[in-house]
């Protein structure tokens, strides 16, 4: 203790003299390490270059990128306004229209009239009129109403109910207002006025705010109200967009009969209501609907769902029971055959080294879409990669209980029961759980080649590129299977294993 | 049962024993007897499951199961060299069967790139780039899951979920998405793998971290060392070579992912072997499926080399 711990600058140098090699490492590690730091560096830019990344990333469509994801979790409802010549309006919705047919949204608020309109009735309508009834005929029978065999349009005269305003209300601060061939919309505080006419097209009064687009004077104007929709004014037509949050019509979709009804009018139907369809319950009918929900298909859903999970389980199960016996072949201290030894191996390097998806596209030729291609591909690949590890486990046995049961004059197979197996079975036990539960996510993959499961559901989904909502319903369900088969499969492991494994 | 003929010269104590022992192996064995049934019960509706929901049924299909090796018998074994290649075959009709020269890349007037080299290549580099960028983030990610380095229980866990998300997303998905947005080519494959990579690197990381030796931390924190020093110079020395054990394993697993995204609707060799396949084109599949063997067994070979040269004989744990 008389001596103290505290150096000065002078001595902590002469250290340093002393030992340089412990305090600077030696110049070559140093410049190997820069070397490869470089490499490394260069890499990535001959990378940036040999995928031309950077153009890509500047040419990419980053617009739609936020309508997309948007998609994921909300759903956009689109009435038109139409306009029509003399000034009279429709609000149609599209055909396969979230609200069902015959909706009417209490955000779109219709102010109607009688007018006295004309209505040019075009020649075609007179020449198809004689074949009214006929399925041929795609013109509204009404309009065709009191035309005769006069040759040349002509023009007639009705009253109808027309829509002379219309207010389209997105949310609190933001709505936009039609009549009379002007566009009042309210964003945010900002009001922008716009005029439509046919001759000079869309022209807004005063300065566009931020939220408002319009290309070429005349032209559209778009609205970007940002996640409460957006709309596009023209003369003719104004498309509104509005989204809301959450997933339309997840359990009955528009056709079914419980379409729009709350829990409480369901399970009151379901529980004492008349039968809907007089053949069946309408608990049956209910449960049918929810099955086939035609935007949803929650049936096809969940079979492709559990397709998945059976490829990887029985994979992974078929792959382990067949490396199993093949593995005490390939371990050199259990097989004393170096010939044996080294085929088996090369066998299990052949079985992994031909990728899963080579195996999965040959099953598919074999056996058609389906779990069993996926299942198959799973099976080869997975007894190549169980086998290796089976085998290398085996190489680092201890040998010292095998000497043991061997030295009581047990019979070979025994030695192998005894003094082998239960040193290497929780290892193959846990070895299998963990494919089991990586295979689970491949098995996603290979499906979108045709080997069955949810992955060419997903990839169909995707590839319309409207289709997001049900993306993400299937990839929520994804997500949920593999977190339990993680946890189960650790929970497993770690009780196999009497520890914590990764 | 062959105990049990010893038994009568055992003492009450013995017998005590005797029948403690046996009690626990017959419960033993029931668990075990349960389990298998429960077993073969999942099996057998699980197969029974997928004959059903298949195109076609296994006994129907079966005599056609070696039919793929139909598809791998050309027409004479020059040609798979003729498309391995990119050499024109005398027996070119025309037809996208033996249209092997094109495709061809030059590089000078005279010099080319075979197509499926190039292709090749392109997975290669798809692996190579993502599995450097999931290194990148899941190094720095790793430490603040750590629970040696980071005592804050709430980043720890935002950390490792965003982690196990990151790997547990169907990359299949991220490759679809960005296939809408940035169109066609191998950039959507690269960030499906790289996202995936970055959650499944960072995983394996922060376990190697948490079992680091925590002696250099404590001198460093004891001289004064902040938290990016300690982590440094305390830390990271020991784990590196960990890390490139795993970062090399990475790789090895990357290279197969690529191609199936790439058939999938990504670049690269990929989408060339699945259109061969489905085509029936002999010649082109086997040359594909050559170079694919070749390229995984070197990968496999070359990582394998180096990470023994790296952390000796403890790198063949398996890890994905």
């Amino acid at each position: 203790m008389t001596v103290g711990t505290m150096m000065n600058a002078a001595q902590m140098e002469a250290i340093a003299a002393r030992h340089p090699h412990l305090l600077k490492g030696s110049s070559s590690k140093r410049i190997r390490s820069i070397l490869i730091f470089a490499g490394i560096a260069l890499y990535m830019i001959y990378s940036w270059w040999f995928f031309s990344i950077g153009q890509v990333l500047v040419n990419a469509n980053w617009g739609i990128a936020g309508t997309y994801l948007a998609d994921w979790v909300s759903y956009e409802v689109r009435p038109d306004i139409k306009i029509a010549a003399d000034g009279t309006m429709q609000v149609v919705y599209p055909r396969f229209s979230p609200l069902g047919p015959n909706a009417k949204p209490e955000w779109v608020k219709i102010e109607t009239k009688m007018v006295d309109r004309t209505i040019d009735v075009p020649v075609a309508t007179q020449q198809v009129a004689p074949k009214k009834g006929s399925s041929f005929s795609f013109m509204a029978p009404k309009s065709a109403v009191g035309s005769s065999a006069e040759a040349g349009a002509r023009t007639e005269t009705r009253i109808e109910e027309v829509v002379s305003r219309a207010t389209i209300n997105f949310n609190r601060t933001t709505s936009i207002d039609v009549s009379d061939g002007k566009v009042a919309a309210k964003h945010n505080g900002e009001t922008l006025l716009i005029d439509l006419d046919r001759s000079t097209g869309v022209t807004p009064e005063g300065s566009l705010p931020e939220w408002a687009t319009q290309k070429r004077p005349g032209e559209k104007i778009t609205l970007a109200f940002g996640m409460t929709g957006w709309a596009d004014v023209d003369v003719e037509k104004i498309s509104i967009h509005n989204r809301f949050p959450g997933w339309a019509n997840f359990i009955f979709d528009t056709n079914s009969p419980f379409f729009n009804k709350s829990f409480g009018e369901v399970a009151s139907l379901i529980v004492s209501g008349d039968r809907l369809d007089p053949s069946r319950s309408n608990l049956s009918l209910a449960w049918n609907n929810i099955l086939y929900n035609s935007e949803w298909q929650h049936l096809d859903v969940w079979t492709k769902l559990l397709q998945t999970i059976v490829m990887a389980f029985v994979g992974t199960l078929f792959a382990s029971i067949i490396a199993f016996p093949l593995c005490f072949l390939a371990a050199r201290n259990i097989t004393r055959n170096g010939v044996l030894n080294q085929v088996t191996k090369r066998f299990f390097d052949f079985l992994r080294s031909v990728d899963m998806l080579i195996w999965a596209l040959f099953f598919t030729r074999a056996f058609g879409p389906g779990p069993l291609a996926g299942m198959s591909a799973i099976f080869f690949t997975d007894t190549g990669t169980l086998g290796k590890l089976y085998s290398e486990a085996l190489e680092n046995i201890d040998d010292k209980q095998r000497e043991g049961v061997k030295s009581v004059g047990a019979a070979p197979l025994a030695v192998q029961r005894f003094g082998v197996l239960p040193q290497v079975l929780p290892v193959f036990a846990s070895q299998a759980l963990y494919f089991w539960e990586s295979n689970t996510r491949s098995a996603t993959i290979i499906g979108a080649v045709g080997a069955g499961g949810i992955g060419l559901k997903l990839w169909e989904a995707m590839r319309t590129n409207s289709d997001w909502e049900n993306v993400c319903y299937m990839v929520i369900l994804i997500l949920i299977v593999v977190f339990i088969f993680d946890s189960v499969s650790n929970l497993l492991r770690s009780r196999l294993m009497g520890q914590k494994t990764h | 049962m062959a105990m049990s003929a010893l038994s009568p010269t055992l003492s009450d104590n013995g017998a005590l024993v005797e029948r403690h022992w046996q009690e626990l192996n017959l419960r033993r064995r029931t668990y075990t007897f349960i389990g298998l049934a429960l077993l073969v019960m999942a099996l057998s509706g699980s197969l029974w499951f997928a004959n059903a929901t298949n195109a076609g049924k296994f006994l129907d299909r079966l005599p056609y199961f070696f039919d793929f090796v139909g598809d791998l018998v050309p027409r004479d074994g020059a040609e798979i060299g003729r498309a391995m290649f990119d050499l024109p075959s005398p027996y070119d009709d025309g037809s996208l069967k033996y249209n092997y020269p094109e495709g061809r890349l030059y590089l000078t007037d005279t010099f080319y790139v075979p197509e499926y080299f190039y292709k090749m290549l392109e997975t290669l580099n798809i692996a190579i780039f993502s599995t450097i960028f999931g290194m990148f983030f899941g190094f720095i990610l790793c430490f603040f899951a750590a629970r040696n380095l980071m005592p804050n229980p709430w980043v720890r866990g935002l950390v490792r979920r965003l982690m196990e998300i990151l790997r547990a997303f169907p990359e299949v998905v991220i490759a679809g998405f960005f296939l809408a947005i940035l169109s066609l080519g191998p950039i959507p494959a690269m960030i499906a793998v790289s996202i995936h990579t970055v959650g499944a690197l960072g995983k394996l990381f922060f376990e190697v971290v948490e079992n680091a030796d925590m002696k250099p931390d404590e001198g460093l924190r004891a001289a004064g060392g902040n938290w990016i020093e300690r982590v440094w110079f305390g830390i990271v020395p020991q784990v590196l070579p960990n890390f490139m054990s795993y970062f090399l394993l990475r790789l090895e697993i990357n290279v197969r992912a690529s191609t199936i995204i790439g058939a999938v609707g990504g670049g690269g060799i990929g989408e060339p072997l699945r259109l061969s396949i489905s085509q029936g084109h002999e010649a082109k599949t086997l040359a594909i499926i050559i170079l694919l063997f070749s390229t995984i067994i070197a990968v496999d070979q070359f990582s394998a080399w180096l990470r023994r040269r790296l952390v000796g004989d403890q790198a063949f744990q398996l890890a994905q």
